[in-house]
């Protein structure tokens, strides 16, 4: 009957089919799934190598800018200090050259003291000596004017020796 | 038992696993599957009720009805002209989800194709299926009877229908014709060959490069059986020795299952819906899973480690069982889906014949229901014949899966 030939599997069918897809089946292993399978690995492996790379490179970016940053920094740090340095090299010199300065300002100072009273002393000294000069030279003019008269000189003596005594008393 | 002690993987997954030990599918597509076999169940008692009533009744008229197909139904009345034949939409359904020797193309146009047999008796004998004129001449001793070829009892003469069976010569013939099925089955697998070949071919030249033209329809598909099918069920370790068996299974069931929606040669053809097909490939399944199958399988099958041995006596015979029957399974599951899906989208058609004999008027008002419903099947057996392909696949790649695993702990 014709539903069991339905579920009744054909001797002739299965022998073609047994043969040809077998031989389909050893075809396609050798000649089409093997080059397609080992292509779709390849070419995973190298898209996944390629994101691998540019993954690593990436990174390595990433690690260069934070040297090129630290470098920027250091360097930074480098002129800071310098700058510092200098600054405080030049208050000293600054501050150096002000206390020298200032030393040789008041030795000068001193000296010019030292100088003034010298002269002062050396000008007292000949006024001193002109004062006695010009007293002895007064005091000869008038001696030899003053003199000339015997009264006049009884009275210059009695007044120098009044003006002793005062002074004595 | 056994499932839920092998630990990793997903709940839901070990469930689905234990399922198909049962034969039960709970997977989503069950549903469907179930009214498939049954629709399948019911019109083939009913089919095959009208069957028996017309062998009764016309064997002498054989040639009238031997070939019939819609187109003919009609035209082979108006022209014989003799007694009024009635459609039979069982038997055209049948001629058409069957095997046959000759090709019917359209009209009366049939295109012969080589008998082959080999008569233990006789030797091998090689010729036309046009000798046998659709069944209604005899050919060397031979005849077709219900598309079977067979022994007639007077071996010279070239006689007419009916003919006298001759059992016994019957039984000494091995028929390996080229009949339609076959050579769809030749048809399919030299496109098979020739696509992936091509393939093949792109992979080579153009290594390393994206993918381009026939190779960008193939691809998804193969990436989907390498990583959905046979890295998830057989794991990553052991897939790639199985690939090539889960992809031409997948890539012949589902380029078949395309060419039986075609309605005209070369497809039309009902080959993933033919069970010699099923059997051959669920027993290559089969042979694959038993070639492989390593000591944890085995060990599975006949001692479960951990189980008393009074439940052992219960359990083992149940598992050597289950072994026959997830091949069985899967021959059957294939074979009914498809066998099922061109019923359907052929009954509606009949419908139209069979309103058709009542009154023109009628069968054109029932043309218009049976088309739309045979476009709504057609879409659905698309989608049916990828699911199949898939599921076949699949769960070959489980069965396997589950020969090769190695045990993980205990």
């Amino acid at each position: 009957m014709l539903l069991a030939s339905l579920v009744e599997p054909s001797f002739g069918l299965i022998f073609w089919m047994t043969l040809s897809f077998l031989a389909v089946l050893f075809i396609l292993a050798k000649f089409a799934w093997k080059p397609i399978l080992q292509g779709l690995k390849d070419r995973e492996a190298s898209i996944a190598d390629a994101l691998n790379k540019a993954e690593q490179a990436r990174a390595e970016n990433a690690l260069m800018m934070a040297k090129n940053e630290d470098l920027m920094r250091q360097a930074r740090e480098e002129r800071e200090l310098l700058l510092k340095e200098a600054r405080d090299i030049r208050d000293k010199e600054i501050a150096g050259a002000k206390a020298k300065a200032k030393a040789e300002g008041d030795a000068l100072l001193a000296r010019a003291r030292e100088d003034i009273r010298n002269e002062k002393n050396a000008a007292i000294t000949e006024m001193k000596n002109s004062v006695a000069e010009l007293s002895i030279l007064v005091a000869e003019r008038i001696l030899k004017e003053k003199l000339g008269d015997a009264a006049a000189q009884k009275a210059l003596v009695d007044k120098v020796m009044a003006e002793a005594d005062m002074r004595k008393s | 038992m056994k499932i839920l002690q092998q630990g990793d993987p997903p709940l839901a997954y070990e469930f689905y696993l234990r399922g198909r030990k049962q034969g039960y599918n709970p997977y989503v597509m069950s549903i469907q599957n179930l009214l498939r076999t049954a629709s399948l169940l019911i019109g083939s008692l009913f089919l095959g009720a009208t069957n028996a009533q017309h062998d009764g009744h016309d064997h002498g008229t054989a040639e009238a009805t031997a070939h019939t197909t819609e187109a003919h139904a009609t035209t082979a009345h108006a022209e014989e002209g003799h007694v009024k034949e009635r459609f039979n939409a069982g038997k055209l359904i049948m001629d058409h989800i069957g095997d046959e020797h000759g090709w019917h193309l359209f009209g009366h146009t049939t295109l012969p194709l080589p008998v082959i047999l080999y008569d233990t008796q006789r030797g091998l004998q090689v010729f036309s299926s046009s000798r046998f004129d659709h069944g209604h001449a005899s050919y060397n001793g031979y005849a077709l009877v219900d598309h079977e070829v067979v022994a007639v009892a007077d071996a010279k003469a070239n006689g007419h229908a009916p003919f006298t069976v001759d059992e016994v010569a019957t039984k000494a013939i091995w028929d390996i014709s080229i009949t339609k099925n076959v050579l769809s089955l030749f048809i399919s697998l030299t496109v098979l060959v020739i696509i992936f070949l091509t393939v093949a071919k792109a992979y080579t030249r153009r290594a390393g490069q994206a993918p381009a033209g026939l190779q960008n329809l193939v691809e998804p598909i193969i990436l989907f059986v390498r990583d959905d099918v046979a890295k998830s069920a057989i794991g990553e370790k052991k897939y790639m020795k199985y690939m090539p068996y889960l992809l031409t299974a997948f890539f012949f069931i589902f380029l078949n299952n395309l060419m039986g929606l075609v309605p005209f040669f070369p497809g039309g053809a009902n080959l993933t819906g033919n069970i010699a097909v099923t059997l051959v490939m669920a027993l290559i399944t089969f042979i694959i899973v038993t070639v492989n199958g390593n000591k944890h399988y085995w060990g599975h099958i006949f001692a479960m480690p951990g189980v008393p041995g009074w439940v052992l006596a219960i359990l083992t015979p149940v598992e050597i069982l289950g072994m026959f029957l997830k091949p069985f399974v899967l021959m059957i599951r294939l074979f009914a889906n498809i066998t099922a899906g061109h019923i359907i989208a052929l009954s509606f058609f009949s419908l139209i014949f069979v309103f058709g004999e009542t009154s023109t008027g009628a069968g054109l008002g029932v043309g218009v229901f049976s088309l739309a419903f045979t476009i709504f099947m057609t879409m659905l057996e698309l989608l049916v014949a990828f699911i199949q392909a898939y599921v076949f696949t699949f769960l070959s790649a489980m069965y396997i899966g589950s020969a090769v695993e190695e045990p993980h702990h205990h």
